[in-house]
């Protein structure tokens, strides 16, 4: 290939993404509820787990955490509500790809969660040009319900999830 | 009779299961909803492409499915409308086809399939007298269709001016005047001056009409056709009214205006909203609960304004995706639809 050829099988539009040192994964140490009938409060760090993983639709090399796309500050719970907010915050302001994250963040918290919980994902606010249109997309349930029924789009979402 | 004065709560008469993924709509026959001897039959249409006719037995007073409209639809239906006769059911699908259905009672035939819309098709509407249907799209049209001799439906309109995904088609209950609701948080009134089918859109009620902030799902009118309810991802339900004698004379269009805004009720989505005949509207939210609400005939205040009557909590075990008041008279029925997969029966009541 002659210098100043472009490479034409991998044009990324984040080439050169900042990768974040892994933060040491938090060891559950409250072994004290032994009661086999009682059910904890699902928190925090139980819900990062099930989306610190998620491949970034870009780099399926990397995870959401390792992109600082998702931290655990990103979860916001309430069990009682049964309410979970999940805010994330795409590499770059620009990029044209939020809207599969936040499907993907939508579909695994559906797949993980009990059915009585709201979820609701959004853009970290300031962090992207199309941050209303992106919300309001992934706001409405009847588009997301059309979107997952697409087959190319599952596909990409599996991938992300690595199923 | 002042309702506010009685003490009333929201029966779950019984709860329909059957469909295998979140139902979406419901829909009650207009004709064996009301006339006596006759059972009420209510349609309900689900993700799961199928939809479950239900009829309520006259001995048992019981409701069961009596058959399943399947194999025809291959994605999620989305709503269903009955023609005024009864005699035919029209269903809305992300397939992009509206299925036309006969009604012979005991059985359904899928006699036509209406193709033309780009993409998922949200939602159909008969007129008044049955001559017409309207249908929309996310491919952001509004299609008119005329029903023609021997199972023919002819596009007899298209309608564009929406710049999203249009939710909701709902002709007016006297009138040929057709209304859309949309994503992109407008109204739209569409008229066909000379009665000739060039419909136009005659107005759009967008926020610097005292609109919607957001996406707007649905419209319902009030018996009289004077009034409309609108709900919306804002939050909030719009009252709107018109000078229905005006409109009536077949003078010009009489514009609608915003009459009052139920705002601070509601935290999730209303995805639903349903006008009674005797004016109680019934709203279906994101937060698993239906409120019913009526006018508080407050002369105090300019225009009218309406308070909660009740709010039934935990109504679904999810979003409630449809509420419809039973045209019959004097019942007070509603049915509900739910992303938890069931349909349920209502009846409003006073408490013992």
């Amino acid at each position: 290939m002659r210098s100043g050829e472009k490479k034409m099988d991998s044009v990324l539009i984040n080439e050169n993404p900042i990768i974040y040192p892994k933060r040491p994964r938090r060891v559950r140490t409250d072994q004290s509820n032994t009661d086999e009938f009682s059910v904890d409060p699902i928190d925090q760090l139980e819900i990062f787990d099930r989306i610190r993983d998620i491949r970034d639709p870009e780099h399926p090399k990397l995870s959401l955490e390792d992109l600082n796309i998702l931290t655990e500050e990103s979860v916001e719970v309430d069990d009682d509500k049964s309410y979970v907010r999940i805010t994330f915050t795409p590499t770059l302001p620009h990029c044209h790809l939020p809207t599969p994250i936040g499907l993907c963040l939508l579909a695994k918290l559906a797949q993980s969660l009990p059915a009585r919980f709201k979820v609701d994902v959004r853009v970290a606010p300031g962090s992207h040009d199309k941050e209303k249109t992106v919300n309001k997309q992934l706001g409405d349930k009847e588009r997301v319900a059309a979107g997952l029924e697409n087959p190319d789009l599952v596909a990409l979402l599996n991938k992300m999830m690595q199923v | 009779m002042d309702l506010m004065e009685k003490n009333l709560e929201l029966v779950e008469i019984q709860k329909l299961e059957g469909h295998t993924d979140r139902v979406w709509s419901v829909a009650w026959n207009p004709v064996s909803s009301q006339a006596d001897g006759v059972s009420p039959i209510l349609a309900s249409c689900s993700g799961d492409n199928t939809v479950r006719i239900w009829e309520q037995s006259s001995l048992s007073r019981s409701w069961t499915c009596k058959t399943v409209l399947e194999e025809t639809h291959t994605r999620t239906v989305r709503s269903c409308a009955w023609s005024p006769s009864g005699q035919l059911l029209a269903t809305a699908s992300f397939d992009g086809t509206t299925g036309i259905w006969k009604n012979y009672g005991s059985e359904f035939d899928c006699i036509s399939t209406l193709e033309g819309h780009e993409n998922e098709v949200k939602s159909v509407s008969w007129n008044a007298s049955g001559s017409h249907l309207a249908t929309c799209s996310r491919d952001k049209s509004v299609w008119i269709w005329e029903v023609l001799e021997g199972n023919e439906y002819d596009c007899a309109a298209v309608l564009t001016g929406h710049t999203q995904d249009v939710k909701m088609v709902q002709w007016h209950p006297t009138m040929d005047v057709l209304f859309s609701c949309s994503y992109d948080n407008t109204i739209k009134v569409w008229w066909s001056e000379d009665d000739d089918g060039e419909y136009q859109c005659v107005q759009t009620l967008g926020e610097s009409n005292n609109g919607h902030s957001s996406t707007v799902w649905s419209i319902s009118f009030n018996a009289a056709g004077d009034k409309m309810v609108t709900c919306s991802d804002d939050l909030t339900l719009k009252i709107w009214g018109t000078d229905i004698a005006r409109m009536q004379s077949g003078e010009d269009y009489a514009p609608w205006i915003h009459l009052c805004t139920l705002s601070g009720y509601h935290d999730r989505t209303i995805y639903s909203a349903h006008w009674s005949r005797d004016d109680i509207i019934a709203s279906g939210a994101g937060d698993n609960a239906i409120r019913l609400f009526v006018d508080s005939k407050d002369d105090s205040v300019d225009g009218p304004s309406y308070n909660l009557l009740l709010k039934k909590n935990k109504a679904h075990e999810n979003d409630v995706n449809s509420v419809q008041w039973s045209p019959g008279e004097g019942n007070r029925l509603l049915a509900s639809a739910s992303d938890d997969g069931m349909v349920k029966i209502w009846q409003l009541a006073t408490k013992p």
